[in-house]
């Protein structure tokens, strides 16, 4: 028998658990758990400079590894600046275990100092939160927190632990629990199998399918089944913003993504579409537009893990509960031997898929002239060309990151990192941070722009402390560059705070932090820039570009309209 | 419409303001809400009932469901059930009036649990609709306080909310 601590068990829970990084800031309340991670060698810890970097890095590992990531942080203040990074895990279903300090358990509802109610705070942006009551209780509790976190639909879970629970003078018999069992809690394993016998009828009498898929497809790992399913079928897809990847995106039956600012051809072939087959994705305001106008015609087949998220914004026709991976290879079994009951229907969808192809090419946007200054949009190709694809590549929020989405071609899940649902500006940095840490072979690229790079900057000083090579190109127009782009649309180009006055001087910035800054102002500029961006993996390198401040995102939906309807440049709409 | 929906709840702090953070948090109404322990030490059943069209309603039972520390749940209107609340009224009763109070609790079979020269308490259980009932008739000779339970509900028959 082994008789530990409270902070020695947590320290000691997360070797047997597996973790290699977390993620944190100390502070007053945390201080025991510090001392037991200074105590041993095999978790690492690394030190933020903010602790909403601290999510944002154990977030980013997360999508990239498919394994939840760990954040620890110190009572009051500590834990309310990971409220951000709670957030932003939660509306995109990352896995994430965050360890919060408490004052000790005879001032908490004292108003002690560095005191919040930091369970209260987040209940809204948790999976499920825990408030550690004895010190025994520890290794428990932690293993529950970790199995909610990663199953079912994955989300944040957060561990309150006050001060007294880790004391080092009181010492429990320490057990690691290889299984829990939560009575309350037991994710669905399979789908219905005569809703997806439904659901398979359906698709072969199909005469314009299409298959629409989210980023349940990353987080089940379905993505080869998924693939599978639609080279079998011959059908179009289109993923949402955070299924990119899910499908190899240089494939002909790919359509790329669809939404507000998704491909043209996508969003006109959910439009026209006579059946959607969807798969671990929630059918968003960004993705639907007006749900009164969504896809008149279509039948709907919805395949999700959550149920709450079936018929909550568009009614399914066909509802399927389960994981998509084993839903789908059901749906691959099923097939077997059957033909489609149109045969000829489908090259004429494809067809017509092809029109639209052909309709949108060239009208997105115009590209810059030698001398001039670049569109953002061919610096995303660029980068695309030097790293072969293979990069990872996360953003922050705005015009860049839909560009990226739009110019970068993802034909492998985990590598597209980006904020989706919450849109939280400051993500893309940190996010590559704890990526290329723990991927320290890959490329990581982080495309930003000068408003987010600067609310997590200070994490330079993180990638310098352990030497963390990750690629910062800066889309710099000097604008808040969306904002601008409505306001250029809806508010006759007032352009309200959008403008970023008295920028700092980013060579000088980065310089300070003892790392390659690089400044493309022309065209002709870019190429030998990104040579010397990428030269060394190792080297953290900030590349500035001036990009034209004008220009704007397209295609994009007309707000209140159906998918269809979309502006495919400042003069022509759909 | 209106639903009453009940739930076995995990004993545990904080579980109560999961669920009526939910309600907030996700645009759901609350009417009424009871909450108490069961015969399980570690269950509490809580009664909300909540006004909505089916759309809402199932969004209502599946957010719920998807709480860790709710076991289970049942919406009671989609069967037969016996809904109860119980409540407690103050009313004036002087002179003539004192006669009309004690002739009113007897037509609702309510009962006067306490008496003052100026005021009688009056107990009342019922479904919802007899208790509002009962304050409309009293409202004319003068009502001081109310206090009610809100609603708690069981289903008929063999069906049972349990573990």
């Amino acid at each position: 028998m082994e008789l530990l601590s409270g902070a020695d068990m947590i320290a000691r829970f997360l070797q047997d658990e597996g973790v290699e990084r977390i993620y944190g800031y100390p502070g007053g309340a945390a201080l025991h758990i510090y001392d037991a991670l200074f105590r041993q060698d095999k978790v690492k810890h690394i030190l933020v400079r903010h602790e909403q970097a601290a999510t944002h890095a154990a977030d980013g590992y997360a999508r990239a590894s498919g394994k939840p990531g760990t954040v620890l942080v110190t009572s009051g203040p500590g834990a309310t600046n990971a409220v951000t990074g709670i957030a932003t895990a939660y509306m995109d279903s990352i896995p994430m275990v965050v360890l919060c300090g408490q004052v000790a358990s005879h001032l908490i509802g004292e108003d002690a100092f560095q005191e919040t109610d930091i369970v209260g705070v987040t209940r809204p942006i948790v999976k499920h939160s825990f408030a550690i009551k004895h010190p025994s209780e520890i290794p428990e509790v932690l293993k529950k927190a970790y199995y909610l976190a990663a199953t079912g639909r994955p989300g944040p879970v957060v561990v309150d632990i006050p001060k007294d629970m880790t004391a080092p003078t009181e010492r429990y018999e320490y057990v690691y629990p290889k299984k829990v069992k939560i009575r309350s809690y037991n994710p669905v394993t399979r789908g219905h199998s005569g809703q997806i016998k439904k659901a398979v009828d359906m698709m072969l009498k199909a005469r314009r399918p299409v298959f629409y898929t989210g980023g349940g497809i990353v987080t089940s790992g379905a993505s080869e089944s998924l693939t599978a399913l639609v080279k079998r079928l011959g059908f179009p897809i289109t993923t949402t913003l955070m299924g990119i990847g899910s499908y190899p995106q240089t494939d002909g039956q790919s359509l790329s993504w669809l939404g507000m600012h998704g491909s043209y051809e996508a969003n006109m072939a959910m439009h026209h579409a006579d059946l959607i087959i969807a798969i671990g994705a929630r059918f968003d305001d960004r993705v639907t537009n007006n749900t009164s106008k969504f896809c008149p015609t279509a039948k709907i087949v919805h395949v999700d893990i959550d149920p709450s998220s079936i018929s909550k914004t568009v009614r399914a026709d066909v509802p399927i509960v389960g994981p998509a991976d084993s839903v789908i290879n059901e749906m691959i079994s099923l097939l077997q031997g059957r033909e489609m009951a149109n045969a000829e229907a489908l090259p004429e969808w494809w067809s017509t898929i092809d029109g639209w192809r052909a309709e949108r090419e060239g009208k997105l946007y115009e590209p810059s002239q030698p001398g001039e200054r670049l569109k953002p949009q061919e610096v995303v190709e660029a980068v695309y060309h030097i790293t072969r694809g293979e990069a990872y590549v996360t953003t922050d929020v705005g015009q860049h990151q839909m560009f990226a989405a739009q110019y970068y071609k993802f034909d492998k899940p985990n590598r597209w990192i980006t904020s989706g649902g919450l849109g939280t500006m400051g993500f893309g940095f940190p996010a590559a941070m704890g990526i290329k840490q723990n991927f320290p072979d890959d490329v990581v690229v982080c495309f930003t722009g000068e408003g987010s790079f600067q609310m997590m900057m200070q994490e330079l000083s993180t990638c310098k402390q352990f030497g963390t090579g990750v690629k910062i190109i800066n889309l710099n127009n000097g604008t808040l560059g969306m904002v601008r782009q409505w306001q250029d649309l809806n508010y006759k180009s007032r352009h309200a705070h959008s403008y970023v006055e008295s920028l700092p001087d980013f060579q000088k910035l980065i310089d300070a932090y003892g790392f390659t800054a690089l400044k493309v102002e022309r065209h002709d500029e870019l190429d030998a820039a990104l040579e010397r961006t990428f030269a060394d993996n190792d080297e953290l390198v900030f590349l500035d570009i001036d990009v034209d401040p004008r220009e704007h995102v397209y295609p994009m939906q007309v707000p209140l309209g159906a998918m269809r309807d979309m502006l495919l440049s400042k003069t022509e709409r759909t | 419409m209106r639903h009453i929906i009940s739930i076995l709840l995990e004993n545990e702090p904080g579980a109560l303001s999961r669920v009526v953070g939910l309600f907030s948090q996700r645009n759901f109404n609350i009417e009424t809400l009871n909450v108490a322990p069961t015969e399980e030490p570690s269950l509490s059943r809580l009664t909300v009932t909540t006004e909505g069209d089916d759309r809402v309603i199932e969004q209502i039972t599946k957010h719920l469901n998807k709480l860790i520390d709710v076991v289970k749940l049942v919406d009671l209107t989609e069967g037969n059930h016996i809904e109860r609340e119980l409540m407690l009224v103050k009313v004036k009763a002087l002179g003539a009036s004192r006669d009309e109070v004690k002739r009113t609790v007897d037509i609702f079979r309510a009962q006067i649990v306490d008496v003052t020269p100026s005021v009688y308490t009056v107990q009342i259980t019922g479904d919802a609709g007899k208790l509002d009932a009962f304050i409309q008739a009293m409202a004319p000779i003068g009502i001081l306080e109310v206090a009610r339970t809100g609603v708690s509900g069981i289903s008929r028959g063999d069906k049972i909310l349990g573990l």
